[in-house]
């Protein structure tokens, strides 16, 4: 393949080889960064919260008068559990998705910096249980370990509580390469030992970082008027297990407000919604760019083949073979889309810089760029194929006569 | 002449009709996607207050410690809010035409008819200038005096839909409402207040939509414990609570009539700053800040960044498709090197043949503005379907109509104009000689 005169033929088309190069840079940039964002969503929207999440449903209690909430909820959850289907119950005040946060730095030294903060999940005993958290090292809370949170002296529970149960993701954060189980942290003012690890457990809201099971669990009971009780059923059994228990709190005590009725996958996808709607363009986005990009390589090759015919013609001529045009067409797309991709790439990293400054999207990894660059190579053969094949079939004395 | 070339278009256009509808259908979603998220975003960055917003500003200080060592629910940077010591101080020295500060909150509404069911209403906890200075309209009644809230007074103002719901078309001024276990009596309704966003509210994902419901005073609702909603940041190692100097968790606004009073009000903040430090507090370098409600928003981020998002990736769509479109009428055009040489032997001018090429593609271009107009309604009916507080501002005004169709053209003109005029540059003499 002669690269000198295909040189010169496109450089009679400047202006729009120039234009089609610029298309697909502008393509394979925004192709790689959509690619990126779809990818760091749908691992937000897979991520594992730890729970059995199939099985639970989820009620939340908010009492209109202060008084003695422990014993509130003692007796409210002896009547859930005592609704058909229910295997297990718990009162708690944080979970995966429910938005409510309450993170503490978490020093590994009485008085020292702390380096995260990690969120503090308290309920009753059994939430282990209830929610099908996996115990990977240690043991569940004993029963004299449980305390109120206190809530009303500022949660000041968290300055007395002898014992936490960490996730793995935590452990290994706060003890790097080193055994947790048994090591003692300090979110509040005393040493907590850690006795426990479990699998997963997600925080309340994610974030974009690393830092997403940040989660400890604390035998500490919620002594607020707002309150949320986890159920766990069978999948089945689910609505009229939340229909049963709404009216079980109702009847017990009027004086509250019974909302957020649902089960865990209601309260994971409506948290989940705006991810998912924007994967839903991303792909749209990125789908529609490389089909106007394609339709413009297609569009312009069977313009150009069209222009050539006497070209092709006399090269046919003078013994140029069908796979000698082919190829002459695959070869020019080549160098052009290739142009376009080496500049798209260079592109999408300034492109990366931009978005990282305004958006707080982590780098792009270096691997989508030459995957961003062979795809639209890929695409570019695809779409120049239909009218090099074409051009390959015209018959050279028809295109000699000057038909 | 204008008809002809119309003609010409037309048959041009079908000689290629695959391609045709491609390029009318590439502009067309390019531009619907555009105009579709530049409405969205238009309609979220509206004027909250037309006409007083000038007039409004945040003051922000910064009483954190230099090095913090135990972040209990705690933010970095400068906070956004003021901790009650500093928004009392602020509110007692009286140094703006007005200043109220504020927080949200959620209370239990309990209906005066015994069978019906307590319902959470949001509302805001404020002090008496608040409805002044954000120029609120009373339907009945009025807001509260300074003096009523040194007092703890337990009034309530309610805004119309929570009135209505109340106590229907009856007036409500004097009637009692059962907050959470307190009674409030009922001093004014306000006729149906909802700024766009919230914008004195702690600026997050919930400031687009549903309005407060109930507005009742800031020391009445510390004294009764009531919940507050927000971010309530803390730090130091003794228990804070809400009184304490060392936890942010208020807003404060002020209301500065002339350009010189907001020079004064800085220069106050300023020696507040040192001011504080004399007592030991404020140990950070003094770096009072005083931002004007526009400038608030725009720095606190309301329009969420997912949503910008979606703009740039629409106008990178659009430009993609310009592009292409100019490209595949440029080769299109110079195809016909032929047909313009023999027009132009025989007498037609440049000028002639710009116009036929540029009316081709304008004929692209208004019928790919068209189906962009389509996309463009079809994509504020999805954005509508969303479970946010904005969905229900995404509707198309005037101002937006005429600016899709000034989009539309002006796309196509600028990619027409290019390939008309590399057409209407053709060598005749060069082009008759090969044929």
């Amino acid at each position: 393949m002669q690269l000198r005169p295909m040189l010169a033929s496109l450089s009679r088309h400047r202006l729009t080889v120039l234009l089609l190069v610029l298309q697909v840079t502008f393509t394979c940039a925004i192709v790689c960064n959509v690619a990126f964002m779809i990818a760091q969503r749908m691992a937000q929207v897979r991520l594992p919260s730890g729970l059995a999440e199939n099985e639970l449903v989820t009620i939340e209690s908010d009492s209109l008068d202060d008084a003695r909430p422990l014993a509130r909820h003692a007796a409210d959850l002896a009547a859930l559990r005592d609704i058909p289907g229910v295997v297990a119950a718990a009162a708690v005040d944080a979970l995966p998705f429910n938005g409510n946060n309450w993170s503490n730095g978490v020093p590994t030294a009485p008085d020292a910096p702390a380096r995260l903060t990690a969120t503090a999940f308290n309920g009753t005993p059994g939430e282990l249980a209830t929610l099908g958290l996996r115990l990977l090292e240690g043991r569940d809370f004993l029963p004299g370990e449980y305390l109120p949170v206190d809530s009303a002296h500022d949660w000041s529970g968290l300055d007395r509580v002898p014992a936490t149960i960490v996730t793995k993701a935590l452990a290994e954060r706060l003890f790097p390469g080193q055994d947790a189980l048994g090591r003692l942290v300090y979110p509040g003012n005393g040493p907590v030992r850690i006795v426990g690890v479990v699998e997963h457990l997600l925080r309340p809201r994610l974030r974009d970082d690393a830092g997403n099971e940040d989660s400890m669990l604390f035998p500490m009971l919620p002594d607020a008027g707002n309150v949320v009780y986890v159920l766990r059923t069978s999948p089945q059994q689910r609505g009229q297990v939340l229909e049963r228990a709404a009216q079980v709190l109702r009847q017990r005590d009027g004086n509250r407000i019974v909302h957020r009725a649902q089960t865990f996958e209601q309260l994971r996808d409506d948290y989940l919604r705006h991810d998912r709607t924007m994967i839903g363009l991303l792909l749209a986005a990125a789908t529609g760019l490389l089909l106007v990009t394609a339709v413009g390589i297609a569009g312009l090759a069977s313009f150009w083949v069209q222009q050539r015919r006497r070209a092709i013609g006399i090269r046919r001529a003078v013994g140029a073979t069908r796979g000698d045009i082919l190829r002459y067409f695959q070869a020019e797309n080549f160098l052009i889309v290739g142009g376009g991709a080496i500049l798209g790439m260079a592109l999408a990293g300034v492109l990366n810089a931009q978005l990282m400054a305004y958006y707080e999207l982590p780098r792009l990894p270096l691997a989508y760029l030459p995957a961003g660059a062979a795809a639209l190579w890929l695409l570019g053969q695809l779409a120049v194929l239909g009218p090099a094949l074409r051009a390959a079939a015209l018959p050279p004395a028809m295109v000699m006569r000057g038909d | 002449m204008p008809a002809y070339y119309f003609a010409l278009a037309l048959r041009s256009l079908r000689r290629s009709a695959a391609l045709t509808a491609l390029m009318i259908l590439a502009i067309g979603l390019g531009i619907g996607a555009s105009m579709t998220m530049l409405t969205v975003l238009h309609v979220m960055s509206g004027d909250p207050l037309p006409g007083r917003s000038g007039l409004l500003y945040v003051p922000q200080l910064d009483p954190q410690p230099l090095e913090r060592n135990t972040p209990r629910r705690a933010a970095p940077g400068m906070p956004d809010s003021l901790t009650w010591v500093d928004a009392a101080n602020l509110l007692q020295a009286r140094r703006a035409d007005r200043q109220a500060a504020m927080a949200g909150g959620s209370l239990a509404v309990r209906p005066a008819q015994e069978a019906a069911q307590p319902f959470f209403q949001p509302g805001r906890f404020v002090t008496a200038d608040f409805f002044p200075m954000f120029g609120a309209p009373f339907r009945a009644g009025t807001g509260w005096t300074a003096q009523d809230d040194a007092q703890r007074a337990r009034v309530v103002v309610l805004n119309a839909e929570l009135g209505r719901r109340l106590f229907g078309d009856a007036s409500a001024i004097g009637r009692t409402v059962r907050l959470k276990d307190t009674d409030f009596r009922v001093v004014g309704v306000l006729d149906d207040w909802r700024p766009q966003p919230t914008f004195y509210a702690q600026i997050d994902s919930r400031i687009f939509g549903r309005p407060d419901q109930f507005f009742l005073p800031l020391q009445t609702a510390l004294d009764l414990k009531f919940d507050f909603s927000g971010n309530y940041a803390c730090w130091g190692s003794d228990g804070g609570g809400r009184s304490s100097d060392h936890c942010t968790w208020l807003q404060f606004w002020v209301q500065l009539d002339s350009p010189a009073k907001v020079r004064a009000y800085r220069d106050f903040l300023a020696d507040y700053w040192r001011g504080q430090q004399a007592h030991g507090r404020f140990p950070r370098p003094p770096d009072a800040r005083l931002h004007g409600l526009v400038e608030w928003l725009a720095l606190q981020r309301a329009i969420p960044g997912d949503l910008r998002l979606q703009l740039w990736l629409a106008l990178g769509f659009l430009g993609v498709c310009m592009v292409n479109i100019v490209g595949l009428l440029l080769a299109k055009f110079l195809r016909r090197s032929g047909e313009i040489s023999v027009r132009r032997a025989l007498g037609a001018r440049r000028r002639d043949i710009f116009v036929q090429f540029g009316v081709e593609s304008a004929v692209i271009g208004v019928a790919g503005g068209m189906l962009g107009l389509a996309v463009a309604g079809l994509g504020l009916w999805s954005v509508r379907q969303r479970p946010d507080g904005y969905a229900q501002l995404a509707q198309m005004d005037v101002a937006m109509l005429l600016g899709t169709f000034a989009l539309a053209i002006g796309a196509s003109v600028l990619a027409g104009l290019l390939p008309a005029w590399r057409a209407c540059r053709v060598a005749p003499a060069l082009q008759l000689k090969t044929r």
